[in-house]
């Protein structure tokens, strides 16, 4: 069964996924109106974020189609988006 | 797209024809309270100020009584006073008459203590009560000024209510609407994306350097959190589990609901008066939602929209608070609290576009007299700002 996201902003390199996922299951929102697919490639809680376009290291991550953060290691299409892999632009350049 | 609402003598629209009892010091609130019990269609504003008080605080809280009484939602004022109060009644009232309305002043050391007050007050407010009486009017949807606030958030105040504010508020803007936002510490890791939004370099620095004001601010007060979990301001362990990795995307989700587009026009003191000029206004306020709220009241704001995901019954004596919700939780079990559902953006992939309509048609509703969940329900809450000791 294919498990529902939200996309904010069609700019947006990230979508939150709105039911628990598991590993391997394919995940489906929609950009300006038609639908699109993503597949997990690890468990990703409900609420939490997963990549639906490939972010490189120092990359920008996109939600609500502005910049919330970079990426700190390349991040796959897929992948979980969160504090292990991303962080504050606040906080970019201080380690 | 139109409302139909009071035009007042100077040219300020309302949306509520309120009477208000205000006090001019927290010592004569419950006298206050009993003066209005007994005029129907009164209020009382209950708040805890107006002595022992200096400078800025001072100054602020005197700028707050002056903007309540003068909120274009108020018809007319019977301002009560002590007598030995630091907030001078008589020039309380002689500074509300100027945005001309019937305006009276009763203090109670010279009228003989309660129960003479209360006697006197009836009467007062009986014939305020009987000049005030007047008809709505079609007027445009670009004569309110809105204040947009949330509070128990939960994700889906970031996902659906917020953004879907958000969405409302850009079109309001386009229809030339005046909207406010507040509570600054929200509003830390935004800079960039309000800054392109400011209408003027100068907007731009004052916001910034209040938000960089704020931000210090949490931090002295917070460093051990902050050392323990090595994240910046205001995120805490819970947010992180929920879903949430840094402080611009926390703080997005709730600058989503004053808009993408519209520019913003000004930023703001606590209570200063919005100007008439459409577009997004930011106060620099606490996020303390009572006392934001206030704040924005007293600039002028007729109406608020409200987000809450877990569910906050707030309201306040002379505007009507919207209750939105992306929760369908929270609209169910707190149905007597929440004016618009907008949890099938997240239940069933509505378009935040459609979550929009839907508020902009509840706003014209109320606007127009449907009283909102928190009217009927009689909240009446008031919080006003401290930024100084009370000696």
């Amino acid at each position: 069964m294919k498990k529902r996201a939200l996309i904010m902003n069609d700019l947006d390199n990230v979508v939150t996924v709105l039911e628990d996922v598991k590993k391997g299951e394919t995940i489906c929102f929609k950009v300006a109106g038609s639908n699109r697919t993503v597949k997990a490639i690890q468990s990703i809680a409900r609420g939490h974020k997963i990549a639906i376009k490939t972010i490189e290291r120092g990359e920008k991550v996109i939600k609500y189609g502005v910049p919330v953060g970079y990426a700190m290691t390349h991040i796959g299409v897929g992948e979980h988006v969160h504090v292990h892999n991303t962080a504050s632009l606040r906080t970019e350049g201080v380690k | 797209m139109n409302i139909r609402a009071y035009v007042r003598a100077d040219g300020r629209i309302g949306i509520r024809n309120k009477v208000i009892v205000l006090p001019s010091v927290a010592c004569v609130n419950n006298v206050a309270f009993a003066i209005a019990q007994r005029v129907k269609g009164v209020v009382n504003i209950r708040h805890e100020v107006g002595c022992a008080q200096v400078g800025d605080d001072f100054r602020q809280t005197y700028k707050t009584l002056v903007g309540i009484g003068s909120n274009p939602n108020v018809a007319g004022v019977l301002v009560l006073g002590l007598g030995c109060e630091r907030v001078i009644p008589q020039e309380l009232a002689h500074d509300i008459s100027k945005s001309n309305k019937p305006v009276e002043c009763l203090i109670l050391q010279e009228e003989g203590g309660t129960t003479d007050t209360i006697s006197k007050g009836i009467d007062i407010l009986s014939e305020i009560t009987q000049k005030i009486q007047q008809e709505r009017q079609e007027v445009t949807i670009s004569s309110l000024k809105i204040a947009v606030e949330c509070g128990g958030s939960d994700y889906t105040s970031a996902l659906a209510a917020n953004p879907a504010i958000g969405y409302a508020v850009d079109k309001l803007c386009d229809m030339k609407a005046k909207i406010v936002i507040s509570e600054l510490i929200e509003l830390i890791g935004t800079e960039n994306f309000l800054e392109k939004r400011c209408q003027n370099p100068e907007i731009a620095l004052k916001l910034r350097k209040a938000i960089e004001r704020v931000a210090e601010e949490s931090q002295k007060y917070t460093r051990d959190e902050l050392e323990a979990n090595l994240i910046p301001n205001n995120i805490s362990p819970g947010n992180v589990r929920g879903g949430i990795t840094t402080i611009e995307e926390k703080s997005l989700g709730a600058v989503s609901k004053g808009g993408y587009q519209c520019p913003i026009m000004g930023f703001l003191s606590y209570a200063e008066k919005v100007p008439d000029v459409e577009g997004l206004y930011v106060m620099d306020t606490p996020s303390y939602d009572i006392e934001s709220l206030t704040g924005m009241v007293a600039g002028g704001c007729t109406l608020a929209l409200f987000s809450t995901g877990l569910g906050t019954p707030v309201g306040n004596p002379i505007v009507p608070v919207i209750k939105i919700t992306g929760n369908d939780k929270t609209a169910a079990r707190m149905r007597t609290d929440i004016d618009v559902d907008v949890s099938d953006v997240l239940t069933k992939s509505r378009s935040l576009e459609e979550a929009s309509e839907k508020i902009i048609k509840e706003i014209i509703e109320i606007a127009s007299g449907k009283p909102s969940k928190s009217e009927i329900l009689n909240y009446s809450d008031i919080g006003i700002n401290r930024i100084g000791p009370r000696l």
